[in-house]
């Protein structure tokens, strides 16, 4: 049997699922995507931008009493 | 009628069903949803750290789940672990190949894995009795380049090829556990669903697959891109697929609404996507691109919103950490940047 004609039926095989699957309307999909990124903005830390003594990665200046 | 002709009428025919269905429920478009909502201001970060020590071209970079370690890879032949906060090395693990393309790091922490033109995905032990990092797993079957590699878990870690295939392998026995075929060119990158149920490739086909982890069928395609898909990554949410290729595009994909929702686009943006990441809440896209810099894209607004520009050379590898306080680039300058 050829070759071809074996990755042929696969490929339609393939396109038969892909065709098969539920979509949800676009305006649902955009809604919910918007949602995450605003409910979620505060704890963005790059987003939201960080004080150095919430950054980690700034070094503190270190006071100490002598 | 012969059957190849029977079957392409076939192809044909289904390909415009999934054409009509995505039209179906496109009821409008990512850029009218989100009208109402201002874009971000202007996104300004500083280098807070650099990691110096490689000597040669850095191909890839993971971050460790603990937001403070990452790994790196070069082709100076060496995979390092770095703190991230006092940039001290942690871990120099000399390769046997130094034509290394891609490392990452286990969720545990207890392993690291690499590969590259070897066409094997090594896996080294971190935390060996004796204190010395040894190569624990070759996983070798790939008859093309290793592009990418992410954990699952310390059992299991999935690959992507120059083979076009991607594997899922038991780590344990060093075998392969499933194969994901499909693609019609390299597979170029993948990504990990955050629920670890299914994952996403990219490759010089230029479509991204959405592939069922346990059952290993593809789910979704999908296509637009112009040329080869180099980077992909999840929203954080699950939910949609973001690509970045050759053809100076990013692109949005959801996966429920199964198509294209917004390109990150600008005409004067001509060189490709080498990589990108999310920020936490999905509303940054940082990507990395050939011409040395940087991009930072409003993910709602397609608009760009800031640039890292700090590299000599091309931004190859770009990560945000697990808890969104930083973003580390990687670089054929040989540095590693931290920033945020």
């Amino acid at each position: 049997m050829s070759s071809n004609i074996v990755a042929m039926r696969k490929i339609v095989q393939q396109l038969r699922l892909e065709a098969g699957i539920n979509r949800v309307k676009v305006s649902q999909a955009a809604a919910d995507l918007q949602q995450f990124c605003l409910q979620n903005a505060q704890q963005d830390p790059l987003l939201t931008g960080m004080s150095s003594s919430n950054n980690p990665f700034r070094p503190q200046k270190v006071c100490s009493f002598l | 009628m012969g059957e190849m002709e029977q079957l392409r009428k076939e192809a044909d025919a289904l390909k415009d069903q999934i054409t009509a269905a995505r039209k179906a429920v496109q009821d409008t478009t990512l850029e009218e949803a989100a009208a109402g909502v201002a874009v971000v201001g202007r996104v300004q970060m500083k280098t807070r750290k650099t990691l110096r020590g490689h000597l040669a071209k850095i191909y890839a970079m993971h971050w460790a789940t603990d937001s403070k370690l990452c790994v790196s890879a070069s082709q100076d032949g060496k995979l390092i672990v770095w703190d991230s906060i006092t940039t001290n090395k942690v871990n120099a693990i000399p390769l046997k190949s130094s034509w290394v393309m891609t490392c990452a790091y286990a969720p545990s922490g207890n392993l690291v894995a690499c590969g590259g033109l070897d066409n094997m995905c090594s896996i080294y032990n971190l935390k060996g009795k004796d204190g010395n990092v040894k190569v624990m797993r070759e996983l070798a079957a790939h008859t093309g380049y290793l592009s990418c590699c992410r954990f699952i878990s310390d059992t299991e870690i999935i690959t992507s090829s120059g083979d076009c295939t991607c594997i899922l392998w038991d780590i344990e026995t060093g075998t392969q556990k499933t194969s994901f075929a499909g693609h019609q060119g390299d597979c170029m990158s993948l990504a990990v669903s955050p629920d670890f149920s299914y994952f996403i490739s990219g490759a010089c086909d230029f479509t991204a697959k959405l592939w069922d982890i346990r059952d290993g069928n593809c789910r979704q395609t999908f296509a637009g891109h112009e040329s080869d898909i180099n980077a992909i990554g999840f929203f954080p949410n699950g939910q949609a697929v973001i690509t970045g290729s050759d053809d100076a595009t990013c692109k949005l994909y959801d996966l429920r609404a199964d198509q294209e929702l917004i390109t990150y686009q600008d005409s004067s943006i001509m060189c490709g996507v080498t990589s990108l990441a999310p920020s936490l809440s999905g509303r940054l896209i940082l990507a990395g691109y050939d011409d040395f810099n940087v991009n930072i894209w409003d993910s709602l607004k397609a608009e760009r919103v800031g640039a890292l520009a700090g590299h000599d050379n091309r931004v190859s590898c770009i990560g945000v950490s697990a808890d969104g306080m930083a973003c580390c680039t990687g670089s054929w300058d040989s540095f590693l940047k931290i920033w945020n």
